[in-house]
């Protein structure tokens, strides 16, 4: 037959794939705008369902004009010009994989499990009558299957936790996948990062808290079924409000009174 | 070959012959994609679609498609097919489709789309290729859509996302059901179904 011969075979293979490359990148590019629109939107709300100030009435981005997105510098804590990074463009998912706008986290180190970890990060001051309201912050860790993104949101003391959101996991619903359980996340506010040597105190413990104890300002309750979750949630937090995370951030912010500024 | 009727085309493939209880193809994503009726749902709709759209164009070109790169050939228009699914699903159904994230991808490799390319669209027009990619996409459906009801339900005492059992953790009563949320509970509940079906149509059960 002659659709056999070897020139109709290329012919046929290249035709195939110059069409559906065709329509691949077509429906890529026509699309796009509107898939980086929706996971802004996500980022956003996100942003503020941490901070707590997500109303489902209220458009995401009307309620985001109290935010303000900053990008700062992770090793010194200071604030990145716009000229050097501009937040508009500034994609923080991306910069952890790139060489030249993340650094390696040593082994011993390396709480969260996340290898690397990028430079320069977004902190969301939300600020209420020119007063520094709450500091958002993104931070993210292995849980048991999956790296967990989330946002945690801290009082202007920068102490205490005024909420906690995941935006992006695949721990197993039910069981780890609880993190996104409204009840749980209820427990978060109120709670201690630092005890008063400035160490991060705060974990997830097995079981309930018992609130008499002293500890009880630094811990939230586990999840049933989901320790290594619970752990992962854990080191997460741990290893980015510790030394290598924002605590230079915060620090600085603290000294400076910035949250009074 | 005798033109197949569109009601067999549609139907067959549901409960006589389904994709996954007689012929079981297409497990994986079934195991995946159930602990929801969400995500099971979309997941079916995506599936069908590819299905229906990849057999109605591989069967249009099926005469100047080239006997020695016939795999190759349909592998690319089903994975064109199942980008675009997920490009659309991003574009207008970002939550569902960040549910989904690596699953509708998998969709390439789902055994039953390829199998139905190979086995009948590949030898028929593209009409009724249409249909039998509708049909089978069906049976897949129905069998997600049944294991996804018992998973939610049992797991999570949900039924898409509405609380039906109230459960411990929402200080009801209904203790929840781990495995239930686990992919390998997927695997009983075909087996069973798969009992059950034999039971009531006994002419399914393979001879030994």
């Amino acid at each position: 037959m002659a659709r056999e011969s070897l020139g109709k075979t290329f012919a046929m293979a290249l035709t195939l794939c110059a069409v559906c490359s065709f329509l691949v990148s077509g429906a890529a590019v026509g699309l796009r705008s509107k898939q980086k629109e929706n996971r802004d939107q996500d980022r956003k709300k996100n942003i503020l369902v941490a901070a707590g100030l997500y109303n489902s009435n209220v458009p995401v981005d009307e309620a985001f004009r109290q935010v303000e997105p900053r990008i700062v510098d992770l090793a010194t804590g200071d604030y990145v010009s716009e000229d050097q990074l501009d937040p508009q463009n500034f994609n923080q998912r991306l910069s952890a994989k790139d060489p030249e706008l993340s650094v390696s986290i040593p082994s011993q180190e390396d709480l969260a499990g996340i290898r690397r970890r990028e430079k320069y990060s977004f902190v969301y001051l939300v600020k209420k009558e020119d007063r520094l309201d709450q500091v958002v912050l993104p931070v993210n860790g292995k849980g048991l299957w999956s790296t967990m993104y989330g946002f945690l949101a801290l009082d202007s003391d920068l102490n205490t936790v005024r909420g906690m959101t995941f935006y992006e996991h695949a721990e197993t619903p039910g069981l780890g996948g609880e993190i996104d359980n409204p009840k749980w996340k209820a427990l978060w506010p109120g709670k201690n990062v630092y005890d008063d040597q400035g160490s991060v105190q705060f974990k997830l413990i097995k079981g309930s808290v018992d609130q008499g104890s002293p500890e009880a300002i630094y811990e939230v309750d586990g999840l049933a079924g989901a320790t290594l979750t619970a752990n992962g949630v854990t080191h997460m937090v741990q290893y980015w409000l510790g030394d290598h995370g924002f605590k230079t951030f915060l620090k600085r912010l603290r000294s400076e009174g910035e949250t009074h500024g | 070959m005798a033109r197949p009727k569109t009601k067999d085309l549609l139907w067959i493939p549901v409960f006589n012959k389904n994709p996954i209880t007689l012929q079981v193809l297409g497990i994986c994503s079934a195991l995946a994609v159930t602990g929801k009726l969400e995500t099971a749902f979309v997941m079916s709709i995506c599936l069908t679609a590819v299905a229906a759209f990849s057999g109605a164009s591989i069967s249009l070109i099926r005469n100047q498609i080239p006997g020695s790169v016939r795999i190759g050939s349909q592998i690319g228009i089903i994975a064109t097919l199942v980008i675009l699914v997920d490009q659309i699903l991003e574009a207008f159904l970002f939550d569902v489709s960040k549910q989904l994230s690596v699953f509708v991808g998998l969709i390439i490799t789902n055994c039953i789309v390829m199998g139905r390319a190979e086995a009948f669209a590949m030898k028929n027009e593209p009409w009724p290729s249409f249909l039998d990619g509708i049909g089978h996409g069906l049976g897949y459906s129905v069998v997600l859509l049944a294991v996804g009801f018992l998973r939610e339900l049992f797991g999570s005492g949900t039924l898409f996302g509405i609380e039906v059992l109230k459960s411990v953790t929402n200080e009801g009563w209904y203790v929840t059901n781990g495995l239930m949320l686990l992919p390998p509970s997927a695997f009983f509940i075909i087996g069973l179904l798969i009992w059950a079906l034999h039971t009531w149509r006994p002419e399914q059960i393979e001879e030994e």
